[in-house]
């Protein structure tokens, strides 16, 4: 339960630095942050203390297979998660590059020619 | 068990692949020609599997509720519709319309990822992959919002990047609970657990976190911030597409489709619905009237048109249903054709500042009266088709007895009304302004998408009822009957 | 002239031992991918990772001339195609996409689990190139903004 607890204090740092901070790499990682803790939450849910491979094999049975082996489903999720965030990051970091050309700034203040 | 299913997806990744790749011989033909072709070949595939009733494909062969399955029925059905037909009057005009831009390959190849992207999340039947497609979709909005690579494009594309991503990772989190919650991510399956383990918690935290995601995605009032910077940014086709599709299907499609399918509808969150419906209505209504901008203008009466269909989905009467899945339709109609028409006149006129602006009826007739059609149709007048969604969400207020929501209607009615006016009398009617002296009608590829539009909006309007018995009722149907859903993905497992 | 550019030679050094050693790793990865840990993304970011290595030891000149911009882009689609024929080949054998059509053979050999091999292959191709590339363009999307004129719409 701790693991739980611990993990939605790190999705509370990333919403932190993604509203609150005005330099935009800072904005980027607190996305980084945020997305890393919703993966480390689907990890949490398949894991399991000295579990094995999910994998069945001739010589055993069904219960301890049950008991011992993890849950393969939230590590395939977090795979594709984690590729989906890579995109995302290069898409990210390219536009702040793109932005600092324009305006000569990383501070999200000081880029304000829309009103929102 | 429907082969045809998948091609929703996969021919326009294939499209958006082979762009890149034959686009390093032929940059300029090629990459338009091809997109119009697959656009048709979606339509043609729409055409072949309309009205077949609940359709079914299992990836790889793997049966639910283990493997991946694609849904699609009367709902799914609909919203494809929408997509498609939009994209496909979108790419159209987008043939004379990219010409301002240099590099063609990416817009086009990305124009048709995100098509695939909304495709997936009109048929995805289990809720990760609901996730993966609209980031697929997600991300090349972002690219192309900020497409014309100036200081506000990008600047716009950045605040919505921002915001998506975190839609995107409080979806992943709602995703998340649920797993953990009912151990299933297939929708049919979650919806049956949840149905016979009713009272779980956890799902609270999850409706959340769905709630908040989704509403990010379609721009509801509290968290709208990112749609005025973010329309007006994009080349006009995208905004098209942004206004008219996506936040339909990643917002509105997305979240009726998880809370009346998946964990089932409640009272609360019904209120919640109204509520944000009101609000963005009202809002959105209000900002609407001291925009300059035109595009801005179409973006905050976007924000007041989804108010519309929150309050109809939150009423939760089939009346109201039936509304708001009309109004989705028209309001994908006649939006598309305001903020395209937008695109024709800044093409001509080189501004979109309805100051500078007036006389256009005298220098671009056809443009001018598809935008009028649009106008008139989005202020609710009676032959064209924002009439009879706007009545029949007026007639489910006044039927479950919520006054105040159908005064809320009423009100933001005659204010829609009057916003369009003014843009009528500034940029369409008047004397001539001096930016608009050397305007001439666009090319026949941007015209005929136009008219295409307001052709709908008209026949809509009046064959409404061959409309809404034909499309809306089966739709909706749909979207009420959550055991029925059960039944056709699971079957007798 | 190649000589002057890059790092030191200790770097160049280091990473000319290295860099045979990573690609044939993440070779291994690749083609094991179906039975043991691995697949097509880890193994793609490895043989990604050799050239940026190379790029960030002996400078961007070097690595250009053999693997450009444009190369990495065409691997990258070419690998793209492939998984996507390999979905419609299932779509036409077995009725739904990504349909297993080759034989499952037995049990932790090299040659089983069918078509799973072939798409870490294409996997492969298209992650490995595909980080190089974002890898490149935003080393030079620098260099690209300022050649630009600063306000170029209208």
């Amino acid at each position: 339960m701790t693991l739980y607890f611990l993990d939605f204090v790190l999705f509370a740092i990333g919403i932190y630095a993604l509203v609150a901070k005005r330099h935009i790499v800072k904005k980027i990682l607190g996305v980084a942050i945020m997305e890393y803790s919703v993966n480390l939450f689907l990890i949490l849910i398949g894991f399991k203390k000295a579990g094995v491979a999910p994998i069945l094999t001739k010589d055993m049975d069904l219960v301890t297979f049950i008991k011992t082996a993890v849950d393969p489903l939230p590590q395939a999720l977090v795979l594709t998660s984690i590729v989906i965030g890579l995109g995302t990051l290069a898409l990210m970091v390219s536009i702040a590059i793109r932005l600092y050309e324009r305006y000569g700034t990383f501070d999200m203040h000081e880029i304000n020619r829309l009103r929102g | 068990m429907d082969v045809r299913l998948p091609l929703f997806v996969v021919t326009p990744i294939f499209g958006a692949i082979i762009i890149l790749l034959v686009g390093k011989w032929d940059k300029k033909i090629f990459p338009r020609v091809w997109s119009i072709i697959t656009m048709a070949f979606l339509l043609l595939l729409i055409f072949l599997t309309w009205n077949k009733g609940t359709l079914l494909h299992f990836m790889g062969g793997w049966e639910p509720p283990y493997g991946i399955v694609l849904v699609e029925d009367s709902l799914s059905l609909l919203i494809l519709l929408i997509i498609n037909v939009v994209g496909f009057l979108s790419i159209v005009f987008s043939y004379s319309y990219i010409l301002r831009y240099e590099d063609y390959l990416r817009f086009f190849s990305m124009f048709l990822l995100m098509i695939a992207g909304m495709n997936g999340v009109a048929i995805a039947g289990d809720l990760f992959n609901l996730y993966v497609f609209l980031e697929i979709a997600s991300i090349a909005s972002y690219a192309l919002v900020g497409y014309g690579v100036g200081p506000e494009e990008l600047e716009a594309s950045f605040k919505y990047l921002i915001l998506g991503v975190l839609a995107s990772t409080l979806i992943l989190f709602g995703i998340a609970i649920i797993y953990a919650a009912t151990g299933s991510v297939s929708m049919a399956d979650v919806a049956r657990f949840l149905i016979n383990n009713p009272g779980n918690r956890a799902v609270l935290l999850a409706s959340g976190f769905f709630l908040m995601g989704f509403s990010l995605k379609a721009g509801l009032v509290p968290f709208h911030a990112w749609l005025p910077d973010a329309h007006p940014a994009a080349p006009a086709p995208i905004s098209a597409m942004l206004s008219g599709v996506l936040i339909k299907v990643l917002g509105i499609y997305a979240m009726i489709r998880v809370f009346y399918h998946v964990i089932g509808i409640t009272p609360m969150v019904s209120q919640i619905f109204i509520g944000m419906g009101g609000l963005s209505m009202v809002v959105g209504a209000l900002m609407g009237f001291g925009q300059d901008d035109m595009k801005r203008l179409f973006a905050f009466s976007s924000i007041s048109q989804m108010g519309y269909v929150m309050i109809g989905i939150g009423l939760g009467t089939p009346l109201g249903i039936f509304g708001a899945l009309f109004h989705l339709l028209n309001h994908a109609g006649y939006k598309s054709l305001l903020f395209l028409s937008s695109g024709a006149i800044e093409r001509e006129t080189r501004t979109r500042k309805l100051s500078e602006l007036g006389g256009l009826r005298e220098k671009m007739p056809v443009t001018s009266a598809a935008s009028v059609v649009g106008s008139l149709s989005i202020s609710g007048v009676p032959p064209f088709n924002g009439f009879w969604s706007k009545l029949i969400i007026l007639l489910a207020a006044f039927q479950s007895r919520n006054f105040l929501v159908a005064g809320i209607v009423v009100f933001t009615a005659f204010l829609t009304l009057t916003y369009y006016l003014r843009f009528q009398k500034n940029a369409i009617f008047g004397s001539v302004s001096e930016k608009v002296k050397g305007a001439h009608e666009a090319p026949i590829p941007m015209v005929m998408p136009l008219v295409i539009f307001a052709i709908f909006c008209l026949l809509i309007g009046v064959f409404n009822h061959t409309i809404i018995s034909g499309i809306i009722i089966p739709a909706g149907q749909i979207l009420l009957d959550r055991a029925g859903y059960i039944m056709s993905v699971l079957g007798g497992v | 002239m190649d000589k002057h550019t890059g790092m030191t030679p200790i770097v160049k050094m280091i990473t000319e031992v290295l860099c045979g050693l990573m690609l044939v790793f993440g070779a291994f990865i690749v083609l094991y991918g179906h039975i043991t840990p691995g697949g097509g993304f880890p193994g793609g970011v490895m043989i990604a990772l050799v050239y940026i290595l190379i790029t960030l030891a002996y400078g961007r000149v070097i690595v250009e001339r053999k693997v450009s911009g444009i190369i990495a882009s065409v691997v990258d689609d070419i690998g793209a195609l492939i998984f996507w024929s390999v979905g419609m080949i299932g779509l036409f054998v077995g009725g739904s996409y990504l349909f297993n059509f080759l034989g499952k053979g037995s049990p932790f050999h090299i040659l089983s689990a069918g078509t799973i091999i072939i798409n870490n292959i294409a996997i492969t191709l298209k992650v490995g190139m595909c980080l190089y590339a974002i890898f490149l363009a935003l080393a030079i999307l620098q260099r690209v903004v300022i050649d630009e004129p600063k306000e170029e719409e209208e």
